[in-house]
């Protein structure tokens, strides 16, 4: 079976886009052959700087035929319809038609359409053009000449050529001829841009491969990657030193080479006085290198891993010594940063914070220090940290934003905070709070336990979500411009993993309504506060249940406790739901469900029927009087299920709760053994369909068991 | 025989001199069809400033040029303590309009001229995404890395002044100081050897900028004269809008073309170097920053509308 290999030739693509233009490619390309009704056994697609390739194995030669029958007009229809189906068909007369004969419906027109299969490279050469032109680049660029025409082509960077074959294994390969934006496809491509510019003439894959090895060019991304990481181990063994692995800078570093070649360079050890993350932030960020450290230290060592794309004629001494140059250059500059940020104590910083603008409506960065510093005091106790504390840990907090070093590096946001604050001689704590105060930044990130950082954590969160909320900036669909969902799934993670019990609504409720939080704010006159809190809250609730789902929990447990009204403590929530799972995976957990089911369904039906609910509580009287023994265990079983649950509630043993729940069933299972809920007697009747209601209400102590599934 | 081996041994090679380095540029694309023009006699923050940049980037009308630009970045001043920052260096700038399918080689061929040899050095184009929200203008493209450092910018001009480029023309802008520090094997700008003596012949970058760096950092930083600057700032505004409304085609002109569009540029210009000035000063708030910026885009969008509607722009 014939293989198609694909090559586009173009000025350096960004590394960023790499790996996705190479799916991409494969992807459009796959699925219109099958579209096509070429079906083929394999595909892959590779991705230098400078060309994208793809190769298709095992295609068939043409596409099938296809015969079609298309039903038309009974015989004799009205002229109109007969057009009509000719049209359709693409026929010219009805002569063309086949009459086929139907017991029922009589005699009617056929049409048979043959369309014999075309040859596959026309189908390709059909194909690729327009994979091209609508090719989803996340930019992409006009060039040259043609530039100046309506629908010029779009790439990336400019296209150069394109090479196209298409044959089996065992033949000279054809080339697939067509042609895009004025270039035509060819069996050409070229080598390294500088090792070996020249043409070289390509066959298929195989070829293609070796040629492009022979001519500095490693095709495969992930090869590349090896590669460098690889020797990248390597050159530190040699030093005794450990590479300081970072996946995204050796992606990034893949993309930016046809022909890695790792080298190491050095700087003057004085650097090392600077923080490790600043000199890993400086020379990862300007100069896309690697650094090191002593294996058993764990310290930075003063080297550098750099990735060129060249084999220099001096074995690359004059690029390391060039590298080495930069990178001492910009080592200089962040300690010239360290230094002078040093000489400036944080509190000094606070007032620059009130000429930055947080947020149009929100005030300033100083505005908002304030509010966290009032808010982190007030959540101190809760969170069982030192107000003195938390307070000044808000305080401090935002003050790198306006330092040397952040203003360079924004990444490094407190960590160079917690840096200036210890070099101060900050408490510890607080310290380590200005660190960690942004933190968890999402699901997998480290979540704070100290309980000064704890404080701040929750304070700038909360100011955050309370503050945008009040100013109906939500997020909404795959839109959120200020991470509001990072934001909350921080607070929910910092309340759980902590075991926090804070009632928001009580807490939030207080901030917002009463408006010690909210006044800085510029809100519009008479924005609603109680719905915004409303609405804050129910976001809390849906970003819970994602957080809860991730964990595994199931969603209908999740639901039948958000069902119950005032679930505000997050704390709470989490342990119900999971009582309430491990009750239901209980035999007598499944056969309560089991029961209430039955009772729920019995008095829908019947509350319809009659138009009426069955609310309030069963006459015991009468069950004394007139009710079977069953119906008298359950009144009294079920008294004392719904008394012993709400105590168990109420002491937060929710364990307790479902065991008083658990208690019903033998008294739920001979209640529907023995006992016909619909009598004859009216007045038993309604009694037992109030029985039936107080199962219900039981249940309703621990979660809404309406909601739970099975 | 190349470029750089023709220059090696004297004086006037670029890894002698700043000056052999600018004249080896301008030989090499003067060579290559481009007219050498001269600095532009404003100041700029950029070389893409110079009207031969913004405003012949626009219209259909084919373009090559070449020149120095020297370019004022008021907060870039370091009162001539820094070793790599000024805020006044030259830019050398080349547009090439429409962008010639082989400009990447042609910036390789010019880095050649200039000493950098591909085989010894290690050349690479970063994505760099250009865009100048004071111009209204954006381009994709790359900085050239030389053994990791940033050489030269290279861009795809795709809009300018909130105009599509067609044709699309290719800029490129070497910034001279580094490339010469890193030709002349040189840690620190005003060690450079501006005109390649030796001994008492030799002139640095020092002795003729240093103190021009130290009282021009005091002057951005402390003295320029806010409120003289903030009425610069609106009088360039007027100034501008004015001449564009006097040069626009009145409804009876049988001659459709502008009249003035280049001065009303100049006002353009004016108005962005006081708001950068403002802005070192510091008396700009974030918040005002933005409205500044977009105030500056609506007389260069004005500048460029007026311009295609000359005969430089093609009308």
């Amino acid at each position: 079976m014939p293989d198609l290999l694909l090559e586009l030739f173009c000025e350096e693509i960004p590394a960023r886009m790499q790996r996705k233009a190479a799916e991409d490619l494969k992807k459009l390309v796959t699925d219109a052959l099958v579209e096509r009704g070429l079906v083929y056994e394999g595909a892959r697609a590779y991705v230098t700087p400078r060309r994208l390739a793809l190769q298709v194995v095992g295609l068939p030669a043409r596409q099938p035929d296809v015969r079609e029958e298309k039903k038309g007009p009974r015989v004799g229809a009205p002229e109109s319809a007969v057009q009509g189906f000719l049209k359709s068909a693409g026929l010219v007369s009805l002569d063309e038609a086949k009459v086929v004969t139907d017991p029922k419906k009589g005699e009617f027109y056929v049409a048979v359409i043959e369309r014999p299969g075309r040859d596959t490279p026309e189908v390709v050469a059909e194909i690729v053009p327009d994979v091209i032109r609508s090719f989803p680049w996340p930019k992409s660029m006009r060039w040259g000449k043609a530039s100046a025409e309506p629908g010029a082509l779009r790439w990336v960077r400019p296209l150069h050529s394109i090479l196209c074959t298409f044959g089996p294994e065992t033949e000279m390969p054809d080339v697939v001829r067509f042609e895009v934006g004025g270039i035509a496809s060819s069996d050409v491509t070229f080598g390294h841009r500088f090792m070996a510019p020249g043409l070289i003439l390509v066959r298929r894959y195989d070829d293609y491969v070796t040629s492009l090895e022979q001519a500095k060019v490693v095709l495969d991304l992930d090869r590349r990657k090896d590669i460098i990481l690889n020797e990248a181990r390597n050159l530190a063994f040699a030093q005794g030193l450990e590479l300081v692995e970072d996946e995204g800078l050796l992606e990034e570093v893949a993309g930016l080479v046809e022909w890695p070649v790792v080298l190491m360079g050095s700087f003057d050890e004085d650097f090392l006085a600077v923080p490790p993350e600043v000199i890993r932030a400086t020379i990862r960020a300007n100069q896309k290198c690697f650094v090191l450290r002593d294996g058993k230290t764990g310290k930075l060592a003063n080297r550098f891993i750099l990735v060129s794309n060249v084999e220099a004629k001096d074995g690359g001494a004059a690029i390391v010594a060039g590298n080495g140059r930069v990178v001492r250059a910009r080592l200089s500059d962040a300690k010239f940063f360290w230094e002078t940020d040093k000489r400036t104590r944080l509190e000094d910083r606070l007032p620059k914070l009130d000429s930055i603008v947080f947020h149009e409506k929100l005030g300033t960065q100083g505005e908002r220090v304030a509010r966290l510093a009032a808010l982190a005091r007030e959540l101190a106790p809760i969170v069982g940290a030192d107000a003195d504390k938390a307070e000044r840990a808000a305080r401090l907090a935002k003050a790198d934003l306006v330092s040397e070093m952040v203003g360079e590096f924004p990444e490094l946001q407190g960590l160079m905070g917690r840096y200036y604050a210890t070099e101060q001689g900050e408490d510890a704590a607080v310290a380590a709070a200005v660190e960690d105060h942004y933190k968890p930044q999402g699901p997998s990130d480290r979540v704070p336990d100290a309980p000064v950082s704890i404080a701040v954590a929750l304070a700038d969160k909360l100011d955050t979500l309370v503050g945008f909320w009040s100013i109906d900036e939500k997020p909404t669909g795959s839109k959120d411009p200020y991470a509001l969902r990072r934001a909350a799934l921080g607070v929910i993670r910092l309340v759980l993993e902590n075991g926090v019990r804070l009632k928001l609504v009580q807490f939030l409720d207080d901030l917002v309504v009463v408006g010690r939080l909210t006044s800085s704010y510029e809100l519009p006159a008479g924005t609603p506060k109680v719905s915004t809190l409303e609405d804050l809250l129910a976001f809390f609730a849906d970003r819970l249940k994602v957080y809860l789902r991730d964990k595994g929990a199931r969603h209908d447990l999740i639901d039948a406790v958000f069902a119950l009204e005032g679930q505000d403590d997050l704390v709470l929530i989490v342990r119900r739901v999971e009582a309430l799972g491990r009750f239901l995976d209980t035999e007598d957990g499944r056969n309560l469900l089991a029961g209430y089911k039955r009772a729920a369904n019995i008095l829908r039906i019947e509350e319809k029927k009659d138009g009426r609910s069955y609310g309030g509580a069963p006459d015991l009287a009468l069950i004394a009087r007139a009710g079977q023994i069953e119906e008298k265990g359950l009144a009294v079983a079920l008294d004392a299920a719904r008394r012993d649950a709400s105590a168990a509630v109420a002491r937060e043993d929710f364990e307790g709760a479902m065991r008083a729940l658990a208690a019903l069933r033998p008294a739920v299972d001979a209640f529907f053994d023995k006992v016909t809920v619909n009598a004859e007697d009216p007045a038993l009747r309604e009694n037992r369909l109030k029985l039936l209601n107080a199962i219900r209400e039981a249940t309703r102590e621990v979660a809404d068991f309406s909601r739970i599934e099975g | 025989m190349s470029a750089a081996e023709r220059m090696t041994d004297s004086h006037m090679s670029p890894a002698r001199s700043f000056q052999g380095l600018i004249l080896t540029l301008q030989r090499f694309w003067a060579e290559r069809g481009c007219v050498i023009l001269q600095p532009y006699d404003m100041e700029v923050g950029a070389g893409t400033f110079h009207p031969a940049t913004t405003l012949r980037a626009l219209g259909p009308k084919p373009w090559r040029a070449a020149y120095v630009q020297p370019s004022r970045r008021p907060k870039d001043g370091r009162y001539g303590e820094n070793p790599n920052r000024l805020q006044h260096y030259y830019q050398f700038q080349v547009i090439l309009k429409p962008s010639p399918k082989d400009l990447q080689d042609l910036y390789l061929q010019s880095l050649y001229a200039i000493g950098i040899d591909p085989a010894l050095h290690d050349i690479r184009f970063v994505e760099d995404d250009w865009e100048s929200p004071t111009l209204g203008a954006w381009g994709l493209g790359w900085e050239c890395w030389c053994d990791g450092m940033e050489v030269s910018q290279f861009t795809y001009f795709q809009q300018v002044a909130g105009f599509e480029c067609a044709p699309v023309a290719g800029e490129l802008t070497y910034g001279l100081e580094r490339l010469a520090m890193y030709v002349q094997g040189v840690e620190n700008v005003y060690d450079l050897n501006f005109n390649g003596g030796e001994g008492a012949n030799k002139v640095t970058y020092g002795e003729i900028f240093l103190q021009a760096e130290q009282e021009y950092s005091r002057h951005n930083f402390e003295h320029a004269d806010t409120e003289m600057l903030f009425r610069h700032f609106k009088d360039a505004e007027e100034e501008c809008r004015r001449l564009i409304a006097a040069g626009t085609a009145g409804d009876g002109d049988n001659d459709r073309r502008h009249k003035l569009a280049l001065p009303a540029y100049d006002q353009c210009i004016k108005a962005s170097h006081v708001f950068n000035l403002l802005d070192a000063r510091g008396v700009i708030s974030v918040t005002e920053r933005q409205s500044y910026i977009l105030r500056v885009r609506e007389l260069a969008k004005a500048c460029g509308a007026a311009w295609l509607a000359t005969e430089g722009g093609g009308m």
